[in-house]
């Protein structure tokens, strides 16, 4: 296993470089660069800049060299030094902006994936269960209904309902007087009563998929033949569908954690950024807008970083669950 | 009705249905029968013919849409009392307590029948655990001891294996474990030997006798193969649509059979016994013609080292049959393969004559050759399920190959309709996909497909394996008269020596990749000189229950002994 590990990191390397180089790209693509969008700023606040002003600066921060050698620079510093750049907009390096927001994306990240595993697999039981079922049809019906609605019509659904019915402090992780406030108890607690409305809004659309995925696995795996054998062996229902058709219905939903965290990530950015939430994703987006590269383009890499650990975790999970497959 | 103390199931009346879109249908009609304490009774018929059903309902657990209409199923226990399993309740705890303890059952799919995500230990130990609530430890060494009764091999490392890692028989082993770990009165068999090749077949025929008689059970034995009941039967039940045909016990039913269908039955399996008519009136293959394939000192060697195919030499003439006999593992199929070049085999030739009569060495031959060779020689393969298409109809199915040749528009519908016709499937169903059809005619469109672009050479893989015996003789015969009517060679590979017997007028033996023998099909049955041959011709079953074969077979033991099958 160890030395499967080790060949899958080491695959992932070209990948990364990769995404990195496409990122770097594309962010460059839009015509001008952070100093045609400053100008403009300034512009619009009635202030007029020199052309030699704007040069200097161009020079100051590296714009004016070709963009493989401002790639190289970039991806030099952050292999050499850990110095991911720094940010135009906001005048700081990237590493201090990201660590600590990407705590935060992380921990939301994982509670959604947790949340959503919890709920869809005992609907997704009961769904397959209870097949033609009424509550199997209600189920499928909301399944579609989630999956359609967008995260942001949600979030911006779920906060309303929560501050003008229930008079909730809804939009980001903490109610004001904790904000800036050291970690403590009741800050802890204070988090724990908001963090779960994002979780729910960001994880709906992923549980929906996730139940329909769990139900398809179970219908499947019921009427094999093994299932027969266990229950002429005597052993009850309820013990039956457990220790049989629902553990091997698992092993296809483990390989999606692959592309379930994914989602997440990307959910969350836009919900993050219609709920304040102090993760990365309004980072993100900010830095694209402003096309401050350096930013915008540490926090791809970063999530990419996040997706391959997510494809390789989900490959190891299935791996220790299923004797049929050996990583080699 | 008595109930006599030897009784310990009866079955009256049974009626179980199935209620389908298009009707309610009655799987079994009205069946009665009784099991004898430390009897066996065998439950022979066709596919579609209720066996299964029947075997199901005595322990409810017939598939969803199944139900239990009518009838009793009476369990008489050793201490007399009784009870009536059809009325209890399906997913009750009365019979979950029957369910593996006083009955247990085995399948047919030893590998889909078993979890493959379990270990085998935990899988045999289960019914210990649920109905005895034995600890871990006691349990082990329960299953332990029932792997050492079915014949394991190296039992404490077997015990922590998973299914996948074992071969066939040795799964239907694992099996008859489970079924026996809480010491059930009755065993229940559905067609446990049918995937199995005749070998293996024997030896766990074989295995259920003897544990029948240490353990004084009786066994329920579902089959559709008039052989194996001849050979393990004491009474016989014979089911066509669900109903009854006759009952009796073996030697009744064999040596003075009443109804019809059980002469049919019985006829299907005598007719393999031994050649077929078509081919005692054909006349002699000129043993001087040019062969149509030669096949010198071919090898190939697997990745793992496995010498699958090992230094084999053998010819085809125009016209001739040639079998390929052996058990699963000889390498009879890669062999077959590697003249199709499906597999590269790395040494030795593959002459093909074509029919201008420039031979072709189709192991160097190279891409645009071996597409034109390909349309020459073609394949028939085991499983007609998995070989067919599901989403093309059978025209498609069968115009296929046509289409790759160049053959468009009406000329192609009407050659597809010929081809149809040709192995005895109405042109009307063309529309039809393979599921609306039964194994034998979804074995005659495997093989339509394959006479369509008028091939010289086909290579059957255990094209009737899959087929129940009263198929069989059908399916050979149609390859027959297609052989005489455009003049074809096979090359038929089977596990099966009776299949061989009938249709082939050489056969080649093979035995973990080597040919061991050799020669015309009248003299290896008649006078086989090597004894892999002969274990071979003695595990067939014999459709005599005064002369059962099996109990006083052959065994082969290969020189570097090593356990097998």
């Amino acid at each position: 296993m160890l030395p499967y590990i080790a060949r899958r990191l080491v695959f992932a390397i070209p990948t990364l470089l990769a995404v990195s180089i496409i990122a770097f790209i594309i962010i460059q693509l839009p015509p001008g660069d952070y100093l045609t969008t400053l100008m403009a700023d300034w512009a619009s606040q009635g202030g007029a800049v020199e052309a030699g002003t704007v040069a200097a600066m161009r020079e100051r921060y590296g714009l004016d060299q070709p963009m493989y050698f401002q790639y190289y620079k970039w991806m030099a510093g952050i292999l050499l030094h850990g110095d991911f750049g720094i940010s135009f907009e906001l005048g700081k390096p990237v590493t201090e902006l990201i660590w600590s927001r990407l705590g935060f994306s992380l921990m939301l990240s994982l509670l959604t994936l947790c949340f959503v595993w919890a709920v869809a697999i005992p609907i997704g039981i009961l769904s397959a269960v209870r097949q033609y079922s009424i509550s199997d049809y209600t189920v499928t019906f909301l399944a579609f209904f989630f999956l359609a609605v967008p995260d942001f019509l949600m979030a911006l659904g779920a906060m309303y309902v929560m501050s003008v019915w229930f008079g909730q402090s809804v939009g980001g992780l903490f109610s004001p007087e904790y904000v800036d406030a050291g970690w403590s108890f009741g800050k802890l607690l204070d988090l724990a009563n908001h963090v779960w409305l994002p979780v729910i809004v960001i994880g709906l659309g992923s549980l929906a998929a996730l139940v329909r995925i769990m139900r398809a696995n179970l219908l499947d795996e019921l009427s094999k033949p093994y299932v027969t054998t266990a229950r002429a062996k005597g052993i009850s229902e309820f013990e039956l569908l457990i220790r049989y058709p629902v553990r091997l219905a698992l092993n296809p939903l483990i390989s999606t954690i692959g592309w379930i965290l994914p989602a997440v990530i990307s959910g969350e950015i836009i919900v993050s950024v219609v709920m304040s939430l102090p993760t990365t994703g309004p980072l993100l987006l900010r830095a694209l807008l402003a096309q401050d590269m350096y930013l915008a383009g540490s926090l791809i890499l970063l999530i990419s970083v996040l997706t391959i650990i997510g494809t390789l975790i989900s490959d190891i999970l299935l791996a220790m669950t299923d004797p049929r497959i050996r990583l080699t | 009705m008595s109930m006599t103390n030897d009784t310990i199931l009866k079955v009256d009346d049974l009626k179980t249905s199935f209620k389908t879109r298009t009707g309610v249908f009655k799987a079994v009609d009205g069946v009665s029968f009784e099991l004898k304490r430390g009897k066996t009774l065998c439950v022979v018929g066709e596919s579609g013919s209720g066996k299964s059903v029947t075997a199901r309902s005595i322990l409810q657990i017939v598939d969803k849409p199944g139900t239990i209409d009518g009838g009793s199923i009476v369990l008489t226990r050793q201490d007399g009392s009784q009870v009536d399993l059809a009325k209890l309740n399906p997913r009750g705890e009365e019979i979950r307590n029957v369910r593996g303890r006083e009955i247990a059952m085995i399948f047919q799919e030893p590998m889909s029948s078993l979890s493959p995500v379990h270990r085998i230990g935990e899988q045999i130990g289960e019914g210990l655990r649920i109905h005895f609530g034995t600890p871990k430890a006691e349990q082990r060494e329960r299953v332990l001891d029932l792997l050492r009764q079915v014949e394991i091999p190296r039992p404490e490392t077997a015990i922590d294996r998973y299914t996948f890692e074992f071969s066939g028989g040795m799964r239907q082993r694992v099996m008859i474990a489970m079924a026996l770990a809480c010491n059930p009165q009755i065993l229940i068999a559905d067609e446990p030997t049918t995937a199995l090749d005749v070998t293996t077949q024997a030896e766990i025929l074989d295995l259920i006798k003897r544990l029948q008689q240490s353990h004084g059970m009786s066994v329920l034995f579902i089959t559709h193969d008039m052989g194996v009941v001849a050979e393990i039967a004491d009474e016989v039940l014979v089911m066509y649509r669900g109903k009854v045909m006759e009952h009796g016990t073996v030697d009744e039913v064999f040596h003075a059979p009443k109804d019809d269908y059980t002469k049919r039955l019985i006829g299907s399996v005598v007719r393999l016994e031994r050649k077929a008519e078509i081919r005692l009136k054909r006349a002699e293959i000129a043993e001087d013609a040019a062969p149509l394939l030669e096949v010198r000192n071919m090898s190939l060697t697997f990745p793992s080292g496995l010498k699958a195919v090992d230094d084999v030499s053998l010819i085809v003439r125009p016209g001739e049959t040639l079998g390929i006999v052996g058990e699963s593992g000889s390498g009879k199929t890669t062999m077959g393969r590697c003249l199709l070049r499906i597999y590269d085999p790395q040494m030795g030739e593959i002459n093909y004559r074509r029919a201008d009569g420039t031979v072709i060495d189709m192991r160097t031959a190279d891409k645009p050759q071996l597409k034109e060779l390909r349309r020459e020689v073609r394949m028939i393969f085991q499983d007609p399920v998995g070989s067919l298409s599901p989403r093309k109809t059978v025209a498609q199915i069968i115009a296929e190959p046509l289409k790759l040749a160049g053959m468009r528009g009406k000329e192609l519908d009407e050659r597809v309709a010929e081809l149809m016709q040709q192995v005895g499937l109405e042109p009307a169903w063309r529309e039809r996909y393979p599921h609306a059809f039964s194994g034998g005619q979804r074995q005659r469109i495997g093989i339509a497909r394959a006479i369509s672009v008028k091939p010289r050479l086909i290579i059957a893989d255990e094209a009737t394996s899959a087929l129940d015996v009263s198929l069989r003789s059908q399916v050979l015969d149609l390859m027959m008269k297609l052989q005489d009517e455009m003049g074809l060679s096979y090359v038929f590979i089977s596990h099966d020596m009776s299949v061989i017997r009938y249709m082939c007028d050489r056969v080649a033996v093979m035995y973990r990749g080597k040919l061991v023998e050799a020669g015309e099909t009248d003299q290896v049955v008649n006078r086989p000189t090597h004894d892999y041959t002969r274990a071979l011709l003695s595990a067939i079953p014999h459709p005599d229950p005064r002369d059962r074969r099996i109990q006083n077979r052959f065994r082969y033991v290969a020189p570097s002994a090593s356990v097998n099958g």
